[in-house]
């Protein structure tokens, strides 16, 4: 079949991982964090590995796709 | 303590919706031929299959009911996983995919009349297909009922969504739709749930920080104390553990039930379709991390604004609702209330409700935005499971209802629109089971109960028709249907400790024996289904005429060609992949033993 999965997965996590480094940036230092994550900004670090893992496979659709 | 999702929450929300559609709409134009729908035209690579696999069983009732279970029983959950689970899906993807995929039956009842003959189909197809609608209903109702207490969201909306978006890309993408939607579903669930299980294990000072602060080594060891029933808490010795949750329970559900084996069967070849649940094994081997620890350390945490000095202000605003939500309650599980919003007590003690233990984490220790991303993860188990359901329904409709009783001479395109419309009426009777259930909650129970006396004996009926060539069509449908009274008679004659009479047994009259806990009751009653069942199905066997051998070709071990496996390498062969899972599997029980 023509679609691959893991194009839209890697697209749907991108985005999550960049709504999740802009609202983590726009709110660092936020009460928000001691409250709940334990003081530590996990919107920005859980937003960079979810971006990293859309990106992977992106390339993954990519490098098939190149097969 | 009822967050306020904001914005950022709802983007993420919507974001995942309007993907989950969008697949559903690429599909579309594959979707030609009523294989391609019911079977995603057997093209499925084995990674994507595995991972369907395992997501289409990762329903709410394992995210929400395996935290719960963690929270009240401990490590010991892991039973579920590493003795039950995994073991079960080696067995199926080694020895019985070769019948199931080789024999080319395009549903797990169709097997059965392959194998059997026509009432066998009939009386599974038939009580797969009710059980498969109101098991749906039970979970959308779940669903909305958690919604609404967690968020405040309206019971009615928050269902009716969920089911017209399942509704949409199962309609339209028939099992491709599903399955692809199902990959996704299972990595947004690891990817929601990792940073939940980092934060609270990192606030409890790791698993020795846990052990130490949950003070209950039964909890915290998963066979030290299943010498006696009595030593740990969830009331089972090992015999049952092994007999009755292992090999009925596990097995009778992994290997028979084509909910999950559907998604094997539209894998791409043999080995795909072989090595489908082995690749699902891997991350269901990790799974108790994911969803049991979450529930252990709910129960001995605390809230962050009563310990956190750093937010005094909250603390003094929060105060009020804060006491006198947790009044009674353990670590942040919040005890439960009655329909008059008083606590349920037993005994003089409120009776917890554990199935908050995951959510309340998820409220606990995310913070907005990544709270919209594991509301996300606990939708997306809800709308796997329900899709699982609704297309594993309308295969059997329609191929071994509707094709084999109803209208036997149609054309392919029109099953194709029959598929299409029974995921309507399918998802339409779920979701009145939903709000019938909202109103009647025992209906339910006793629904459940039923299903689960037609289920326990599947798997000796599955196991001797595989393996003996021998088994007949005779006996395997008077051995199904005696495994299911045989089910219903201990489960009446028996009592877990402290319940009454009525749902939870005892109610042929007499009380022959009182169990430790339902579970307990329940693996037994398992037990006794298998015994009865297998006893059954080989004296009728024995009595009855043998089929020939040749129409057996394909369908019983004896008489089929073993699979070829020559010009694989290593890592494409089922059985290698296999052992590597046995030998960590054993090596996971030693480290929480």
């Amino acid at each position: 079949m023509g679609f691959d999965i893991r194009m839209p997965i890697g697209m749907l996590f991108t985005l999550f991982g960049i709504l999740l480094i802009g609202y983590g940036a726009a709110t660092r230092g936020s009460a928000i964090y001691v409250e709940h994550s334990l003081g530590l900004n996990m919107n920005l670090w859980w937003g960079v590995v979810l971006v990293a893992f859309g990106l992977v496979m992106l390339a993954l659709t990519r490098l098939r796709r190149k097969q | 303590m009822r967050p306020e999702p904001h914005l950022i929450d709802y983007a993420i929300i919507l974001l995942y919706f309007a993907f989950v559609l969008g697949i559903g709409f690429v599909l579309k134009k594959y979707m030609k031929t009523s294989t391609d729908f019911f079977l995603s035209g057997r093209s499925i690579p084995a990674w994507i299959a595995g991972l369907a696999f395992l997501s289409a069983n990762l329903g709410a009732q394992e995210v929400i009911g395996m935290g719960a279970s963690g929270a009240k029983y401990g490590i010991s959950t892991s039973h579920f996983y590493w003795i039950g689970a995994v073991p079960a899906m080696l067995f199926v993807g080694i020895f019985m995919m070769p019948f199931y995929y080789g024999s080319r039956a395009r549903s797990v009842p169709e097997y059965l009349k392959l194998r059997f003959d026509e009432k066998t189909r009939g009386f599974n197809a038939i009580s797969f297909a009710v059980m498969t609608v109101f098991s749906s209903g039970v979970s959308m109702y779940a669903m909305g009922k958690l919604l609404q207490l967690l968020l405040g969201w309206n019971f009615t909306a928050a269902i009716l969504i969920s089911a017209l978006i399942v509704l949409a890309y199962t309609f339209l993408g028939g099992l491709t739709s599903a399955i692809y939607n199902e990959v996704l579903q299972f990595f947004l669930i690891v990817m929601g749930f990792i940073p939940l299980v980092y934060l609270g294990l990192r606030d409890v000072g790791g698993w020795e920080g846990l052990k130490v602060r949950i003070a209950n080594d039964a909890m915290v060891h998963s066979w030290k104390y299943m010498g006696h029933a009595s030593d740990n808490p969830m009331g089972v010795e090992w015999f049952g553990m092994l007999m009755g949750l292992a090999f009925v329970l596990s097995f009778g559900y992994w290997c028979t039930d084509f909910l999950v084996v559907q998604r094997a069967m539209a894998a791409d070849s043999m080995t795909a379709a072989r090595r489908t649940p082995v690749i699902a094994a891997f991350p269901k081997m990790v799974f108790p991390f994911l969803v049991i620890l979450p529930g252990m350390i709910a129960g001995v945490v605390t809230s962050s604004r009563m310990h956190d000095a750093s937010a005094k202000e909250s603390v003094v605003a929060g105060t009020a609702a804060q006491s006198s939500f947790f009044t009674g309650g353990k670590g942040i599980i919040p005890p439960k209330y009655d329909e008059e919003g008083k606590p349920v007590l037993v005994g003089g003690k409120p009776v917890l409700d554990y199935d908050l233990a995951t959510p309340m984490m998820l409220v606990r220790y995310f913070p907005s935005g990544l709270l919209g991303l594991g509301l996300c993860a606990l939708i997306a188990s809800f709308m796997s499971g329900m899709a699982g359901n609704t297309t594993a329904f309308n295969t059997v409709w329609t191929y071994d209802i509707y094709q084999s009783y109803i209208n036997k001479t149609a054309s392919d395109q029109h099953y194709l629109w029959m598929g299409r419309a029974s995921t309507i009426f399918g998802l339409a009777i779920s979701l009145m089971a939903a709000f019938v259930a909202k109103e009647f909650n025992n209906i339910l129970d006793v629904l459940q109960l039923v299903f689960a006396f037609v289920n326990a004996p599947l798997f000796a009926t599955f196991m001797l028709g595989m393996f003996w060539k021998r088994t007949t069509g005779h006996g395997a449908f008077w051995g199904l249907l005696g495994g299911t009274v045989a089910a219903a008679t201990h489960y009446g004659l028996t009592l877990p400790a402290g319940a009454v009479m009525g749902v939870k047994g005892g109610y042929l009259g007499p009380i022959l024996h009182v169990y430790p806990s339902e579970m307990a009751q329940n693996f037994w009653t398992a037990i006794f289904a298998w015994v009865g069942c297998f006893t059954l199905t080989v004296v009728i066997s024995l009595l009855t005429a043998p089929r020939p051998e040749q129409e057996l070709k394909g369908l019983v071990y004896s008489l089929t060609a073993k699979p070829e496996e020559s010009g694989l390498k290593w890592y494409q062969k089922p059985a290698t992949l296999a052992l590597i899972v046995l030998v960590l599997l054993v090596g996971l029980n030693l480290v929480f033993w």
